[in-house]
């Protein structure tokens, strides 16, 4: 009879907090974007595709379903872990086979030697690239993402990706790397 | 409310919280302002205020003349920056200038002709009978900014149109060593009042507080006897700790008021501006001189003639120095600004400029050196010392965690940077140094997520163009294969004849034409 | 000549760690003077052994951790654990007592949780709580105050006790506890608590010689002493006032009403101020700032709460006094206290957050 007692009181138990439960999850539910949103938001957008996958979004779709969080060279070391944190896995290094972390670039055509293509402006994933067939093109700094796509289809080799050099407002604060000219001392 | 205003009357002194005692040493308040020779040449930098570099009208061997605009502001947050004296333009290009980071911005650099020749001068000493617009916009064109550290362009803070209670005239000079306001304000008091006049008619401002630390007896005295017939202009004395002339600290202690974070004081009816600043608006506004000069406090125990100097913006430090008896030590340090939040400059070629109001040259006897670094043990001194009251050891743990969510929960933007915490600190870690680390590195990340987003929406745009292009194209192709349908249809029609029919009368004509010529090659065989 | 960049503010702290932590120790000075003419000169031993020990182990647990062992060393902050908590044992505890409390205050408290400035318990009190519990005997022996002693425990007696366990004649540490009419005491504290379970009252409880003045014999100086060393510290600003009041009050509210209420069940509230370790605890141990609070609203929050602790530990607990306990306590109650005292920042009147 005890025995019944016990097992009929579990069960009655169980059913109250499953009810609880199922009424705390209704009721108290988190609207939250689609997972795949916030994949993208937190990759860089540079569209650069070294990822495997035709640009950032069709990245973040993998991943939420179950690709490797690793793949995505300019988001680098800190894309990998806030990817780590919203899918709650294992942040792990940059996967080399998709090519490694480097400084941020931004391309530059040389345009006297531009032959007006328009391959590279058929390649920018972000339409970066102004001109005509048969016209000088170049490229819109502020919106190039340094993805590096264009310098494969130009046929003369006219684009170079060049870092982005640090200016007044955007330094960081590296104390240590600004170098100290030496000056005679009867200066 | 008006309570408090009441007491602003009183002349009742406010507090703030934390706030330290550092060695004053003003000793270079001592001697009257002193001029300085011409320079070799001037760097002058495009950017010495708070906003955009305006766009450059002068190019390389124009000659100027003093005062001569070389940058033209159009647009708003752009300042332009003058000929110092009469020259050539020498050449445009990056140089070293006065910034933390030591990195090299667009200059202009003038070499002066020594005659000093003044350009055109545009003047209004009867302003009441002049339009605000035209005022404000002279002050503009006059490349006046805010000459107490931050820069900001001082007709874009008159403009904005908002109604005010007080305009506070900033005189405190809190930081030590630094005494340049201190001289200005004993040996031009009347032309600071003028010009603290001319600012209360172009905001509108019916009443005005210059604040001076009890640590400068004399200016107080001057002031006090310039100010004796003015109503609407009063003296208050506030208590020496520093950082009491920080903006938001000052009015803290002046009217008992607190600037929202991230707003303005012109949110609490009030607007601040220095006593240099005011005295530049009254030489703009009644002489028609653009700024070409500041007073600047070279001093520390490395030069033999500490003291205060007219300076013409552009001059390198180094000529400055040279001045002033500089004896240098084989690890000297230089540093633009006070000791409390100035900076090391890497080399002496960095040129004075709007914001530039000491330049110390210590001996590492007064300054010694930093200790080295070592752990934070919580003593939470730097609480105590903090005038924003935040809690800097948190943000310090933070800061080195790189956990940027908890600092903007914990108001690092509300942070002044002005130092007091690292001065406390018994174990020498560089507070400050974290923290605008932190933040710049924060506004980084800011500014990358924007340009993510940007590139986001331009990627999807370009997708869906190539969409809609892709479909056109195929609607195209569709059109031009029913068009041609119809038009064969149309054809039969009008011939009475279906179009294929003449295919096949061709493929019968090609096929009897086969059939005979197999007929005439067997015949030849035959034959 | 070359320049040199450094971060703002270019200046040299006014006082560094090792100055404040030498600060601390001289003001401890009055206290070890106190515990001697109290307790016989066994302290000189005990914070000897205490201090060898105590730089030995930030020696070897920075090497083993290979940090510089020059700066931790030089920070003092060894010391002052080793200084308080010998300062904190019966004076003529056996010598591997302080041993094992200080090895394992700096190496496990310490060190273990990331070296100074990374731990969250006081590392003093969780030594000396470890000793308590592991042995009991030998950390509630204390000697009788010199002036109810038949003994005088001269410096080799102390030494003999504290490394063999006899002195000279073969007496040893209970015997020395006898007093003058034979009968073995504790500490004040201690006497109350076993004779208040005991149904006793507590003027019957303190017709006992020992509690003669304010807060019994030795103790109540030995507090004073402590008070005096602490006030100097308030006054030189190296600790501030607010963890010291806040316990000194925590612990005086509800003993004035609980005396107030139960007269003959309750400790006094003299009693419960100048005796046992309150006066340390209130200005040495309390306020060590590693584990303490933060925010100045927080550290008097942090002080009222060991100081009700100590109270309800005294009057309820299992043990006649409670500051090691508390403190220990408290240091887990800082996160949240940290969360909730935090100043208004400028600019954030009156918004929510």
């Amino acid at each position: 009879m005890s025995l019944l007692t016990a097992v009929i009181a579990l069960g009655l138990l169980a059913l109250i907090f499953g009810l609880v439960l199922g009424f705390a999850a209704v009721k108290f539910r988190v609207e939250s974007d689609p997972i795949v949103d916030q994949i993208d938001a937190i990759l860089p957008q540079t569209q650069c595709g070294q990822c495997g996958y035709p640009g950032c979004r069709p990245y973040a779709e993998a991943i939420a379903n179950g690709d490797d969080i690793n793949k995505c060279p300019p988001g680098g070391e800190a894309t990998i872990r806030e990817l780590a944190d919203l899918m709650g896995v294992e942040a792990k290094p940059l996967d080399a086979a998709h090519g490694e972390e480097s400084t941020k670039k931004v391309a530059v055509i040389r345009e006297d030697e531009c032959i007006g293509c328009t391959k590279c402006i058929q390649a920018c994933p972000v339409d970066a690239i102004l001109g005509a067939a048969k016209h000088m093109h170049t490229v819109i700094a502020h919106e190039c993402t340094g993805c590096d796509l264009c310098v494969e289809p130009c046929p003369v080799d006219c684009i170079d990706m060049v870092p982005v050099t640090v200016k007044p407002e955007t330094w960081q604060w590296d104390l240590e790397q600004i170098p100290v000219r030496m000056v005679e001392s009867s200066n | 409310m008006q309570r408090s205003k009441e007491l602003i009357e009183q002349g009742h002194i406010w507090t703030f919280p934390g706030g330290i005692h550092p060695p004053e040493r003003k000793y270079a308040a001592a001697a009257p302002i002193r001029e300085l020779t011409l320079p070799d040449r001037f760097i002058l930098p495009l950017r010495q205020h708070i906003g955009e570099p305006a766009d450059i009208l002068v190019k390389p061997g124009d000659t100027v003349l003093k005062g001569q605009a070389l940058t033209n502001s159009k647009q708003h947050g752009q300042l332009p920056v003058h000929a110092p004296s009469s020259g050539v333009v020498s050449s445009i290009g990056p140089a070293r200038v006065a910034h933390p980071s030591g990195l090299a911005d667009t200059c202009i650099i003038i070499e002066p002709d020594g005659d000093d020749r003044w350009g055109e001068r545009q003047a209004y000493a009867d302003y009441r009978n002049h339009d605000h617009a035209t005022l404000l916009n002279h002050i503009q064109q006059s490349g006046i900014a805010g000459l107490g550290g931050a820069g900001f362009p001082t007709a874009q803070k008159l403009a904005l149109q908002k109604p005010l209670d007080y305009l506070i005239l900033n005189g405190v000079e809190c930081e030590p060593y630094i005494c340049a306001d201190d001289r200005l304000m004993r040996e031009y008091a009347a032309e600071i009042i003028s010009g603290a006049e001319i600012l209360m008619y172009l905001a509108d401002i019916p009443k005005t507080l210059v604040a001076v630390e009890d640590n400068k007896p004399e200016a107080i005295k001057v002031l006090t006897e310039a100010l004796q017939d003015h109503a609407t202009i009063t003296l208050r004395v506030v208590p020496t700790r520093y950082p009491s002339g920080g903006e938001k600290q000052l009015i803290q202690l002046l009217t008992g008021r607190e600037v929202p974070s991230r707003g303005l004081p012109i949110d609490i009816g009030l607007v601040m501006q220095n006593v240099a600043t005011a005295f530049a608006v009254k030489r703009a506004i009644i002489d028609g001189e653009p700024l070409l000069q500041r007073v600047v406090t070279a001093t520390g125990e490395a030069l033999q003639q500490p003291g205060n100097y007219w300076v013409r913006l552009g001059t390198p430090v180094a000529h400055l120095l040279n001045q002033a008896g500089f004896q240098a030590e084989a690890q000297q340090r230089v540093i633009m600004g006070g000791p409390m939040m100035g900076f090391a400059l890497p080399d002496l070629t960095v040129p004075v400029v709007k914001i530039t109001n000491c330049i110390l040259a210590p001996s590492s006897r007064e300054l010694p050196d930093a200790e080295p670094e070592m752990p934070c043990i919580r003593c939470g001194a730097c609480a105590d010392a903090c005038p924003a009251s935040l809690l800097p050891q948190q943000l310090y743990w933070h800061a080195k965690a790189k956990e940027f969510d908890q600092l903007e929960q914990q108001n690092l933007f509300d942070c002044i940077e002005c130092g007091a915490c690292a001065f406390v600190c018994p174990s020498a870690i560089p507070l400050v140094h974290y923290y605008r680390r932190a933040k710049a590195e924060i506004r980084n990340i800011a500014r990358e997520k924007a340009q993510a987003e940007v590139a986001r929406e331009r990627f999807e745009a370009r997708q869906q163009r190539l969409e809609r292009e892709q479909e056109e194209r195929l609607e195209r192709h569709r059109k031009a294969a029913e068009a041609r349908k119809q038009s064969q249809a149309e054809a039969a029609k009008t011939t009475g004849k279906d179009p294929q029919d003449a295919v096949k009368a061709a493929l019968a004509r090609a096929k009897a034409r086969r059939a005979k010529q197999q007929a005439q090659s067997s015949s030849d065989d035959d034959s | 000549m070359t320049f040199r960049i450094a971060p703002a503010p270019h200046t040299k702290p006014a006082r560094t760690t090792g100055q404040v932590m030498r600060l601390v120790c001289y003001a401890l000075i009055p206290g070890a003077l106190a515990h001697y003419f109290m307790f016989g000169p066994g302290i000189i031993i005990q914070l000897l052994l205490a201090t060898i020990t105590a730089v030995a182990t930030e020696f070897l647990f920075t090497q083993a951790r290979r940090r510089t062992s020059h700066n931790t060393l030089a920070d003092y902050s060894a010391v002052v654990t080793a200084v308080l908590l010998a300062l904190s044992i019966p004076s003529l505890a056996p010598w591997w007592i302080i041993v094992i409390g200080t090895v394992f205050s700096i190496g496990i408290v310490k060190h273990l949780y990331g070296g100074i400035g990374q731990n969250i318990f006081n590392p003093a009190m969780a030594g000396y709580v470890v000793l308590l519990v592991s042995f009991p005997l030998q950390m509630t022996s204390w000697p009788l105050p010199a002036e109810l002693s038949n003994f005088s425990v001269s410096f080799y007696d102390a030494t003999q006790l504290i490394f063999s366990g006899y002195t000279t004649d073969g007496y040893n540490v209970q015997q020395l506890k006898a007093g003058v009419d034979g009968i073995s005491m504790a500490t004040p504290l201690d006497t109350l608590k076993t004779g208040l379970s005991q149904q006793l009252t507590t003027p019957e409880i303190t017709n006992n010689p020992i509690f003669s003045g304010i807060a019994g014999v030795g103790w109540q100086l030995l507090n004073a002493a402590f008070l005096v060393g602490g006030l100097a510290l308030i006054a030189t600003r190296v600790i501030s006032w607010h963890i010291p009041l806040g316990l000194v009050l925590g612990l005086a509210v509800p003993a004035l009403i609980g005396s107030a209420i139960a007269p003959d069940q309750s400790i006094g509230l003299f009693m419960h101020l100048f005796s046992g370790a309150t006066m340390l605890g209130a200005f040495f141990i309390a306020t060590d700032p590693v584990s303490a609070a933060t925010s100045n609203r927080g550290r008097l929050y942090f002080g009222l709460l060991i100081g009700f602790l100590v109270y309800v530990i005294r009057t309820w607990g299992g043990y006649p006094d409670g500051i090691a306990f508390a403190v220990l306590l408290a240091n887990m109650c800082v996160p949240i206290i940290d969360k909730y005292s935090q100043p208004t920042v400028y600019g954030h009147k009156g918004s929510s957050s």
